[in-house]
């Protein structure tokens, strides 16, 4: 056995001090250096679980790989087509976001943004009469956007005829897909369904998808995971703040735009659209993200979350250690700021897939990389430090391509640990934009969001189940 | 007539040591007739119920504050007392500097932070392996004070550090010294020529004393926990200490000290520091076998060095009739030590930790005949402080025993070092020469301790002396002393 710890008569050059503070302080006394943690007891009922997760000799270096295979992936953005071509989805099949969910239990904005899209492919004239469709529930199907390698912001809303981003993993082929953003207000994915906004999303189908489609393939793979990290040095927190990012991809893409092979004048609709929509690259960021992370999903012993995701009456998180399970609870309630004269009665409970920016480390996480924003979500910088520092405490690794400038260039947190979210009790934050709760309203407010604390307690315990299981077998 | 006021603070926290403070500090407020801030362990509640108070239900996770106190008047001030008692108790654990940068939250997290360097865990039982894996993970031995860490989880976390070369020192581990800096309960000794390997925390400190007043100094005391000589756990970190002590060039000479271990486990070891290029010299307590200063002096003599006369304070205690010995002690290998060497005249001693099952003492810690009780033990420190940082408990067996007509003679042990009570003396002497002027009953101390300790071992030994107490360095001395007053009980 190789001896590589000092020598037993030399003093240790610090000391990480956990408990009574007595001892730090004896310690203290005697001139060495002490890091003392500000301990607290876990979340209630989950001690012995705990205990059986971090005793789990796959733990440690299952938990380097996922972060290594996240951390390995390049996203490249390689194409834009349809939705029926790209998933094979069919007339009647809906993808929507966060964890599977049934019509009956649907929140408002996920079931306008249903009705909206039926609509759209023709599967009724008025968007009133898809009620009656999705309720008796022949000819529609319902499915997660992450069951098919796909992610959707708020309602997360795909049908056939919708155009989607495809973000591709070079090194495996991997890919991953999410729809175009439509803008914010009146819009599909915060569950409007008005006359305007199916004539956008008509527009999106037929000039602005194939327009873009033309010109990423003549542009060539870009490379998303780049932009995110000059995101994150301008400003940008890539979940309620894209404004550099967009402007980044356009600038990619002008010169193929201005090429390709339609009219100059749906050339200007377009540049005129994604210039005024700041959040036009959320839906690149949030797919890369996703390829980011599916590479560390089923890794035996992970317990590192892969997927968060809300459909707006369940918040669920999937951890790379228990396959494809959904560890779900009731949504909760944003904290922020109103638009207009909304308030919070008005707001429905967290909705969208875009958490998966937080999961990837980004978004809330990465908030004091955006003080711009901070207001928005109704805090103030030195809580956007605080909690980018607080974020620390419950990941795993450091994303040294996403850098955060006012944090002296530390990476990006990465990786959140189930483990640690039952330790310190500390939920991932999470900047989210609010829809309103009745059906066709649109977007109400953004703020601040947190996971039901419940569904980490019941990962860890599946977590700890498996790990007995494999030791007893 | 006083008024009781009892609230539960659902998700509050803070350590028992603090919380001991805590209350002494709230029980001092003006008015308050007594206080007590705990966390809602089953133990805390059954000494709040003890104290009389009422309780709504509540989880371990909770922190209760009861308080009795002259008139409804006095609660607002004593809740005030309540508040500013915890915040100054969490000063500590949030620490000074860049007031933006909150303190870590897991031993992982301060050991990034640290760039590394040895974890030390206090935390209650049930948590410490977490802690523990943290510091596994992060590359860095470990020394784990908690008790009541399950044996498997011992176990997992020694198999895990010795593959990846890493010492996991305890859990239960109440003393070490590395590089001559000590951790928990240790003794201020000049580093040197010795190192020591312990199962056993005062045990460990015993020889610390011994050798530190024969003139050698220690430069490690690795402690392993005390059942880390048990079947279930083979020796694992004894071996690893083995290893390390064995490669470092300033150490010529290893002493391991261990409470009563199994027998085959002891001989894997043995065998294995046979193949050590540095001699080893094994103290284990055990029925036949040398106690720990015997061993010492064997040290003593490899090493080449006279062995001085041990040193005592006060005037021989005198018998005053009675036929049991009643040892309270806080050490538990002292414990069992004193245990072993009476057995041999005295036949079966009762003990909360006794040296066969058939002994073993009821929760009421009474029997009639021979008796000694360990303070310190798992069964006894659940929820609550070490004896050594609070001797309530002991304190009022003192009283009870002394008073006993059956004791022949009370023998006690006095701990010293880092860690321990700032003045241990300033409660047990008066309490010695009280129990001393209800019943003459002869008192017998072995004081550990060097004279460089925080507590000074002179002060402490002679404060003890004054109170009428025999007191001696060595706890082989003093129990031999103690076994001379009761019939029977010469060797």
């Amino acid at each position: 056995m190789t001896v590589t710890q000092p020598a037993p008569s030399q003093a240790p050059a610090a000391v990480a001090a956990v408990g009574a503070d007595m001892f730090a302080a004896a310690v203290e006394a005697q001139a060495v250096p002490v890091e003392r943690v500000d301990w607290k007891p876990p979340m209630e009922g989950t001690v012995d679980d705990l205990a059986t997760v971090a005793a789990d000799p796959l733990r440690r270096d299952a938990n380097a790989l996922a972060v290594k295979r996240m951390l390995d992936v390049q996203a490249m953005l390689v194409g834009v087509a349809p939705a029926s071509e790209l998933l094979g989805l069919e007339k009647g099949q809906f993808l929507h976001a966060g964890p599977p969910i049934e019509w009956a239990r649907a929140s408002g904005p996920l079931r306008g943004a249903l009705m909206g899209a039926a609509a759209f492919e023709g599967l009724v004239e008025d968007p009133e009469d898809a009620v009656a469709l999705f309720e008796s529930g022949t000819d529609v199907t319902l499915e997660p956007c992450h069951h098919r390698g796909a992610v959707g912001p708020m309602a997360g809303v795909v049908s056939p005829s919708m155009w989607m981003f495809v973000l591709e993993d070079p090194a495996t082929g991997r890919r991953t897909y999410c729809s175009l953003n439509e803008g914010l207000g009146k819009v599909l994915r915060y569950g409007a369904y008005s006359a305007e906004v199916l004539t956008r999303l008509r527009w999106m189908r037929d000039s602005l998808g194939p327009l873009l489609a033309e010109a990423v393939t003549a542009a060539g793979p870009i490379d998303a995971t780049a932009i995110l990290g000059q995101m994150l040095q301008m400003g940008d927190e890539a979940h309620n703040r894209n404004r550099a990012g967009t402007l980044m991809l356009m600038r990619d893409l002008a010169p193929h735009l201005v090429r390709s092979s339609r009219p100059a004048e749906e050339v200007a609709e377009a540049f005129a659209f994604v210039g005024g929509n700041d959040h036009f690259f959320l839906n690149v960021a949030m797919p890369a993200c996703k390829l980011a992370l599916d590479a560390a999903r089923d890794i035996e012993g992970s317990t590192m979350v892969v997927a968060m995701a809300r459909n707006g009456t369940d918040f669920g998180i999937q951890v790379s250690g228990t396959g494809d399970q959904w560890f779900t609870g009731p949504a909760q309630l944003a904290d922020g700021l109103f638009l207009g004269d909304y308030g919070p009665d008005d707001a429905n409970p967290d909705i969208g897939d875009s958490a998966i920016t937080e999961t990837a480390g980004i978004g809330g996480f990465a908030m004091a990389a955006a003080p711009a924003i901070v207001r928005f979500v109704g805090g103030t910088v030195p809580d956007a430090l605080a909690t980018s520092r607080r974020m620390r405490e419950i990941t795993i690794g450091e994303n040294d391509r996403w850098p955060i400038p006012v944090l002296d260039f530390a990476g990006a947190a990465t990786g959140i640990d189930v483990s640690s979210v039952c330790r310190t009790g500390i939920l991932p934050q999470i900047n989210t934009g609010m829809a309103g709760k009745q059906a066709g309203v649109g977007q109400v407010g953004a703020g601040l969001v947190t996971p039901p604390a419940s569904i980490f307690p019941a990962a860890l315990a599946a977590l700890a189940e498996r790990t007995r299981e494999r030791a007893g077998a | 007539m006083t008024v009781e006021h009892v609230e539960i603070r659902a998700g509050a926290y803070a350590d028992s040591v603090a919380l001991l403070q805590v209350s002494r500090d709230v029980a001092a407020t003006p008015g308050v007739v007594a206080a007590q801030v705990a966390m809602a362990t089953e133990l805390n509640l059954e000494v709040l119920a003890g104290m009389g108070f009422t309780l709504p239900p509540a989880s371990p996770n909770d922190m209760v504050v009861a308080l009795r106190v002259d008139d409804e008047g006095v609660v607002p001030a004593a809740l005030a007392a309540v508040d500013a008692a915890l915040a100054a108790a969490r000063k500590g654990a949030a620490g000074g500097g860049d007031t933006t940068l909150a303190a870590p939250r897991t031993t992982g997290s301060a050991l990034r932070r640290a760039g590394g360097g040895l974890a030390l865990v206090s935390v209650p039982g049930a948590s410490a392996l977490v802690e523990a894996m943290d510091a596994i993970d992060a590359g860095s031995d470990v020394m784990v004070f908690s008790d009541n860490v399950p044996v498997e989880q011992e176990l997992a976390m020694k198999r895990i550090a010795r593959d990846r070369g890493l010492l996991v020192m305890g859990p239960d581990c109440g003393t070490a010294v590395v590089g001559g800096v000590g951790l928990g309960f240790a003794n201020t000794t000049e580093p040197g020529r010795v190192g020591i390997v312990a199962a056993s925390g005062t045990g460990c400190q015993q020889v610390l004393a011994l050798l530190d007043h024969a003139g050698v100094g220690v430069s490690a005391a690795l402690g392993v926990g005390g059942r880390d000589l048990s079947s279930a756990i083979g020796g694992i970190s004894t071996m690893t200490a083995l290893d390390r002590l064995d490669a470092d060039p300033t150490i010529e000479q290893v002493i391991v000290v261990s409470k009563p271990p199994a027998a085959e486990v002891a001989a894997a070891v043995e065998e294995y520091a046979a193949g050590l290029g540095t001699p080893v010299r094994f103290a284990l307590l055990g029925a036949g076998q040398p106690d720990i200063t015997t061993q010492v002096e064997g040290l003593l003599a490899d090493l080449g060095v006279a062995v001085p006369e041990w040193p005592t304070w006060g005037s021989p205690a005198t018998s005053v009739g009675g036929s049991a010995l009643r040892g309270l002690f806080v050490g538990g290998t002292l414990c069992d030590e004193a245990m072993l060497i009476a057995a041999e005249s005295l036949g079966g001693i009762r003990s909360n930790i006794p040296l066969s099952p058939e002994l073993a003492l009821g929760s009421d810690l009474t029997a009639p005949g021979h008796l000694m009780i360990d303070f310190g033990d798992d069964g006894l420190t659940r929820g609550r402080a070490h004896p050594m940082i609070d001797p309530t408990l002991r304190l009022d067996q003192l009283t009870k025993v002394a008073q006993d007509p059956e004791t022949a003679v009370v023998l006690l042990d006095v701990v010293l070092g880092h860690g321990a009570q700032d003045d241990p003396a300033a409660d047990l002497a008066p309490a010695i020469a009280a129990a001393r002027a209800a019943r003459d009953v002869p008192v017998v101390v072995a004081c550990v301790g060097t004279s460089a300790d925080p507590q000074g071992l002179e002060r402490q030994a002679q404060a003890l002396a004054d109170a009428g107490a025999e007191v001696h360095l060595s706890n082989a001395a003093a129990t031999r002393r103690a076994l001379a007053l009761v019939p029977g009980g010469s060797l």
